[in-house]
């Protein structure tokens, strides 16, 4: 089983407590009425879908809240995890490779 | 529905229904934790699972900016809380029906919950609380001794949880 650090518990803890919530560090547009409907679809749809190191957000049952992790897709290992809110942070080298 | 202690029982778990007691969801920015700490007359515990008791009436910290108030019924915490609203902001809500509570002990406690439990609750500390999951149901797990514990369980779920929990008292009373 995976485990995942939450960094409002700051603990590690199994991965049935969480839940996946879809990519990370996606804004949603301040006046939406003026975007276009390319515009709007690439908000609503267009994901990067990546191979390697993905930003994404995760729920905590225990805390009931939504954080930030980077977990490389390909071998499901957590990178790290923070706080949601905080900018997007780094790729190191360990991660990218 | 029985709250009645009985000590026949000789099973290395005990399965007990606990007396209904006021239970209040308390949500306020961390911000205004201190003032309405002082309102209540009551230490709200900034760490998460961390737990604080005051005059029979118990904080326990489930979120940054979220708590669990357990006190006696008939307890007014609602009246104190209001004169302060508008220096603290906050939402507090009476969720003393949403959950029935279960008492589990005895020396088999910890195979009993470590069947349904994910989360290591050998190594939750005694003293503390902690919001995890029983089979996919949330539940409350309050550890009150190294073989006592308390489990908060919403209403709705607790029938499927109280045949699990039977399920595995026999299977643990057989031996397997």
């Amino acid at each position: 089983m995976l485990l995942i650090h939450c960094p409002y518990c700051e603990d590690t803890l199994p991965e049935l407590e969480f839940t996946y919530a879809g990519e990370a560090h996606i804004a949603r547009p301040a006046d939406p009425s003026t975007l276009s409907d390319e515009e709007w679809r690439d908000f609503l749809f267009i994901r990067t879908n990546a191979r390697g190191p993905h930003y994404e957000r995760w729920r905590h049952v225990g805390c009931g809240r939504f954080f930030n992790a980077l977990r490389d897709t390909v071998s499901d290992r957590f990178l790290m995890t923070y706080k949601a809110g905080l900018p997007r942070p780094p790729l190191t080298n360990e991660a990218a490779e | 529905m029985t709250n009645q202690k009985h000590h026949f029982d000789a099973s290395p778990v005990l399965v007990e229904d606990v007396v209904p007691a006021l239970r209040l969801s308390l949500r306020v920015k961390p911000a205004h934790r201190a003032t309405l700490a002082q309102a209540l007359g009551l230490d709200l515990p900034a760490r998460v699972g961390a737990r604080a008791v005051a005059n029979g009436t118990e904080a326990l910290c489930l979120g940054p900016d979220e708590w669990l108030l357990t006190a006696p019924e008939g307890t007014d915490l609602a009246s104190p809380a209001r004169a302060v609203y508008a220096d603290a902001p906050h939402s507090l809500v009476d969720i003393s029906d949403r959950e029935v509570t279960l008492r589990l002990s005895g020396p088999a406690v910890l195979d009993l919950l470590a069947a349904c439990c994910p989360r290591n609750v050998a190594a939750m500390p005694v003293g503390t609380a902690a919001r995890t999951v029983f089979d996919s149901a949330t539940v409350v797990l309050w550890r009150d001794g190294p073989a006592d514990f308390r489990m908060d369980v919403w209403r709705s779920f607790a029938p499927h949880v109280r045949s699990l929990l039977a399920q595995v008292r026999q299977e643990i009373a057989a031996g397997l």
